[in-house]
């Protein structure tokens, strides 16, 4: 789907907060209420807003760490992917999966309270999975999200 | 420092965050007063930064998602910064990441097409400053995506 300038705005204003009600967001844009709402049913429709997350401060909830595991698997094809997958997904602290190619088969985003708690994520959960072979871990310092290419 | 009401909004939201406070309150079991307090309370404390709009980039047609990691070069002393500022001016680019480990940085890029990945590879990408090394990943396929929290 093709975008004009109003839609940009509007995906950035709702990519900071989606919870402003449309009369808000049309007084940002000129736009009135029901000529805002036909827009975000558009980009709804068309599958270019597809929900909606939450923004946490992990440390402020008492998760002071977070890893990138990088893992490779040791025994690719005696060991299915899909068993990989369904163990790695079933742990709590594992935030994200991505199927990757390249140098790792996976990556992983975990959360822990602090290193010691990542130490026992790592050692019973990360190193147990089926078929898991060489695992490079990156702690994450900052990070920042960018609006992307809709400016 | 949260309770038991916090941790129970909490994932009850993180779970459906486009619920409703008062929807919210129901399921968590409290008042639609006191979620609403709560809620007020988590986002002045700062643990709750926002509720955000998830855009699909493949709706917009940005096919190519790509996970570049960067050694920067240690020996010049703003590597760091006049990295991070450079490849804030990349429109492409989604996530920034630092790390401690092997890898200095991680961005997270899109593109259109192959083609359109190498344009921006060459000309942006290359182009940002103190690059000792780089290695890429190509995201085949999101498994998990970010959900619970184990609180």
């Amino acid at each position: 789907m093709t975008l004009d300038a109003t839609d940009r705005a509007l995906l950035r204003l709702l990519e900071a907060d989606a919870t402003q009600p449309a009369s808000t967001l049309g007084r940002a844009l000129g736009l009135s209420q029901p000529a805002t709402w036909r827009r975000i049913q558009r980009l709804e429709r068309a599958g270019v807003l597809c929900g909606r997350w939450l923004d946490l401060d992990l440390e402020k909830l008492g998760f002071g760490v977070t890893v990138f595991l990088g893992v490779k698997l040791a025994t690719k094809g005696r060991v299915s992917l899909e068993d990989f997958e369904r163990a790695v997904i079933a742990i709590p602290e594992v935030q994200t999966v991505s199927h990757v190619l390249g140098l790792y088969d996976y990556r992983l985003r975990v959360v822990a309270r602090d290193l010691a708690d990542f130490e026992r994520v790592l050692r019973r959960r990360i190193m147990t999975l089926p078929g898991v072979g060489n695992v490079e871990a990156n702690v994450l310092l900052s990070e920042e999200r960018r609006p992307g290419p809709i400016c | 420092m949260l309770d038991d009401i916090d941790r129970r909004l909490l994932r009850h939201l993180m779970a459906d965050p486009a619920m409703a406070t008062s929807a919210l309150a129901n399921r968590a079991g409290v008042s639609p007063a006191v979620a609403a307090r709560r809620l007020d309370r988590l986002r002045d404390s700062g643990a709750l930064r926002g509720i955000r709009a998830a855009i699909d980039w493949a709706a917009l047609g940005y096919q190519v998602e790509v996970s570049l990691r960067f050694t920067l070069d240690k020996t010049v002393a703003t590597a760091f910064d006049d990295f991070l500022a450079a490849a804030r001016a990349v429109p492409e680019v989604l996530e920034i990441q630092t790390f401690l480990g092997r890898v200095d940085v991680r961005l997270s890029i899109v593109a259109r097409d192959m083609a359109h990945y190498q344009q921006i590879y060459r000309q942006k990408i290359l182009a940002l400053p103190h690059i000792a090394d780089i290695e890429s990943l190509m995201e085949l396929a999101r498994i998990k995506t970010a959900g619970q929290l184990p609180i």
